[in-house]
């Protein structure tokens, strides 16, 4: 599998130590000011709640109850946020819910210089102050939103942790898919049914080694050259219409699949419906099946499949240079494609 | 080799690049002797694409001699001058063979991305973002062309770079939006944008048989040229009042076509254009439909709006009511290119067209930085911009 998973450099990590360096100084202030942050938004919420009457003199509401109440639950939520982003200083996450809290302020400012009763112009020096502390907000959220090598990562949630502990949890992985392919039915089941084919557009896959006409022997291979293998079976069996398997018992690795064809209507060629499951019985290999898949198990599955189609339909899996199983890379000359195919 | 890598908002830079190498052995190697920079590169510049990364080649428009060839490329050989679609397809899937090269399923190996985004996956495109398959781009002087048997155009000696490199792009796309209408004898079209691909609109829509043409966008320059080299009838929209304008054009009825030529980054006045740009800043609107609620709003009853300005993701206040009651059909897409490739050629050959009208501005490539520069400021009259190596 191309482009290393888990590892926060692209290109097979030949980034420079300094850059390496300075963008940790990078996190390190932007958490820094994540906090600083989160103890102006306690300091404004104790206000708040204590003296909300005092407070609403300052940005120039008239301090009615109702306005009270008001600013006291503003307080309380900004207590929130502020303990919230201390909990995980570093999380962009957390850090934007400051940003849902200036946009409501702001609106709610908004709502107040529309009446005559308050003091307009008090009132724009505290929406001048929020959209300061909003700009503040937006910028630090953006830099906790970069990695420690200063890229925007398509979905910073998913660390390596977070995904083995999921999987970890969860301890299977499954993926239902259905494509309409170009090709006749038999085709189609033909080339499935030889499972030496599938190495061919699944990308964990090593090889398959077809033992005797309902056994098999199969190899995943991680990121990191590790393997994991297991014997398989023929459950089902029925030309054009269905195969079913599944790994044997005592096997490291659960592993079943099911998939049924059916012709689609006009000339649209064959439905495919595709059922895998993956599972690592009493978790030991949990960590194993994540490094296999990468950071996001389904979508790999579901892009092996489109690589089926492409394998199908133009004889090859389609790949770009931007493109090397979920790292955003692009310089021309990147390793080729057809080197995973082998 | 050199290239045109984006560098975030409003920043490109041409850079020295490794070389691309043939992946798949149904690619190509192109060497650029001619590339353009388009108004949907703007988006890009801008900032309005999403999945952009830092040192992405940029450009999808152009042409150059075959340097390379895959073992199963049949159609090309070393040596064949080509013009290369700008939708990377790959000629076998249902969408291709259908003609519909723009949705071709199998081109854009980051689809799940744009699933996310639009609900299924439309084709790779060059250089527009990783959303649409992350392929370099052809603003360079080498590019990469999978499936070289389905895109490229090869064309003929005696024609110039110049005259056949819009057919990449824009003219095809223009060209598009025209027969999207449905022209019948008698019709009015409309066409908002007088930009280059509003330009070739206009043209295609007389081609097509239009009774009249009715060029709007607030330029003098571009409304100009319309009126000039196609004949059209103009509205600048910051003089009129232009649904008023259109009205009185056409006997009260409206136009019979419709054609949004610009898109997302669209410009207007008055308190719905200050809402649009206010939404987008804060990013609660991906895109202004301001032109495109405008020309369905104009439209006749029964009429057709056909659009060619690119989208990104979600317009509000989109005029749903005026649609529904009154029976608009609306046509969109990205250009279907490969289908028009040829029958455009010969128009070009039997000289009913030169799609060179459009360029203003010669740069060399190192010079795109600047060409970005001047064609998004639309300095100096700057229609279009064409690099050459």
């Amino acid at each position: 599998m191309e482009g290393g998973m888990g590892t926060q450099y692209s290109g097979g990590g030949h980034q420079r130590n300094d850059e390496r360096r300075g963008s940790r100084r990078e996190t390190k202030s932007a958490r820094q000011l994540a906090k600083a942050l989160a103890w102006f938004s306690i300091g404004l919420g104790i206000a708040e709640i204590l003296a909300p009457k005092k407070l609403a003199g300052l940005i120039g509401i008239r301090a009615g109850s109702g306005t009270r109440n008001v600013l006291r639950a503003m307080g309380a939520r900004e207590i929130g946020h502020g303990v919230l982003i201390l909990m995980q200083p570093g999380s962009a996450a957390r850090l934007w819910t400051r940003v849902g809290g200036d946009v409501l302020d702001l609106s709610l400012l908004s709502t107040a210089m529309a009446s005559t009763r308050n003091e307009r112009g008090r009132l724009a020096g505290a929406m001048a102050a929020v959209l300061g502390v909003a700009a503040l907000d937006v910028y630090d959220s953006l830099q906790l939103s970069r990695n420690g090598n200063g890229r925007i990562e398509p979905s910073p949630r998913l660390t390596t942790r977070s995904i083995i502990s999921r999987v970890s949890e969860a301890r299977a992985i499954e993926v239902n898919k259905t494509l309409t392919i170009r090709r006749p039915v038999q085709e189609v089941y033909t080339f499935w049914r030889d499972f030496q084919n599938l190495p061919r557009f699944m990308n964990h896959l090593e090889s398959v080694e077809v033992v005797d006409d309902r056994r098999s022997h199969w190899k995943a291979r991680g990121p990191a050259g590790q393997t994991v293998e297991w014997d398989a079976e023929i459950v089902a069996d029925v030309p054009g219409e269905r195969i079913e398997w599944r790994s044997l018992e005592g096997s490291d690795v659960e592993h079943t699949g099911s998939v049924r064809f059916k012709t689609a209507p006009g000339e649209r060629g064959t439905e495919v419906h595709v059922e895998l499951r993956y599972d690592a019985p009493a978790g030991k290999l949990g960590a194993a099946l994540a490094m296999l898949f990468g950071e996001e198990p389904r979508q790999q599955v579901q892009d092996d499949l489109h690589a089926f189609k492409q394998v199908m339909e133009t004889g090859e899996v389609v790949r770009s240079e931007g493109t090397m199983k979920g790292r955003f890379i692009q310089h021309p000359a990147q390793r080729p494609a057809t080197e995973s195919l082998q | 080799m050199k290239a045109t890598c984006w560098r975030g908002r409003k920043k490109v830079r041409v850079e020295n690049v490794p070389d691309p190498e043939i992946l798949n052995a149904n690619d190509a190697i192109v060497r650029i002797t001619s590339t353009a920079i388009c108004g949907s590169d703007l988006h890009l510049y801008n900032g309005f694409v999403p999945s952009m990364r830092s040192g992405d080649i940029l450009g999808h428009e152009f042409m150059g001699e075959v340097v390379e060839v895959g073992k199963s490329v049949n159609n090309l050989k070393v040596g064949d001058r080509v013009v290369v679609p700008f939708p990377i397809a790959c000629g076998n899937c249902t969408p291709c063979l259908n003609g519909m090269y723009s949705l071709c399923e199998n081109s854009n190996p980051n689809a799940w991305m744009a699933e996310k985004l639009w609900g299924h996956s439309p084709c790779g495109i060059f250089g527009y973002s990783h959303l649409l398959g992350g392929y370099p781009g052809g603003q360079a002087e080498y590019a990469r062309v999978p499936f070289a048997d389905v895109g490229p155009l090869k064309v003929p000696e005696e024609l110039s770079d110049e005259q056949v490199l819009m057919l990449a792009d824009i003219f095809p796309t223009g060209y598009m939006g025209a027969e999207m209408c449905d022209i019948k004898p008698g019709d009015v079209i409309a066409v908002w944008g007088a930009g280059p691909v509003g330009q070739f609109a206009i043209a295609s829509a007389y081609m097509l048989g239009a009774e009249r043409v009715i060029a709007i966008d607030r330029f003098p320059y571009r409304l100009n040229m319309a009126k000039e080299k196609s004949g059209a009838d103009t509205l600048n929209y910051e003089e009129v009042n232009v649904l008023e304008a259109l009205k009185e054009m056409t006997g009260g009825r409206g136009p019979d076509g419709c054609i949004d030529a610009v898109g997302m980054e669209a410009h207007g006045h008055g308190p719905i254009y200050a809402y649009d740009r206010a939404k987008q800043a804060v990013r609660m609107e991906t895109d202004r439909p301001i032109a495109l609620r405008e020309a369905i709003t104009a439209c006749r009853n029964g009429g057709t709006v056909s659009v060619m300005g690119v989208y990104g993701g979600f317009i509000d206040k989109f005029p749903m009511g005026s649609v529904m009651n009154r029976s608009l059909t609306i046509r969109a897409g990205q250009c279907h290119v490969q289908r028009y490739l040829q029958p455009l050629l010969d128009r070009i050959q039997k000289g009913e067209i030169d799609p060179s009208f459009v360029i203003t501005h010669r740069m060399k490539l190192d010079d795109a930085a600047e060409g970005y520069d001047t064609f998004l400021k639309k300095q100096d009259e700057c229609m279009k911009v064409v690099l050459t190596a």
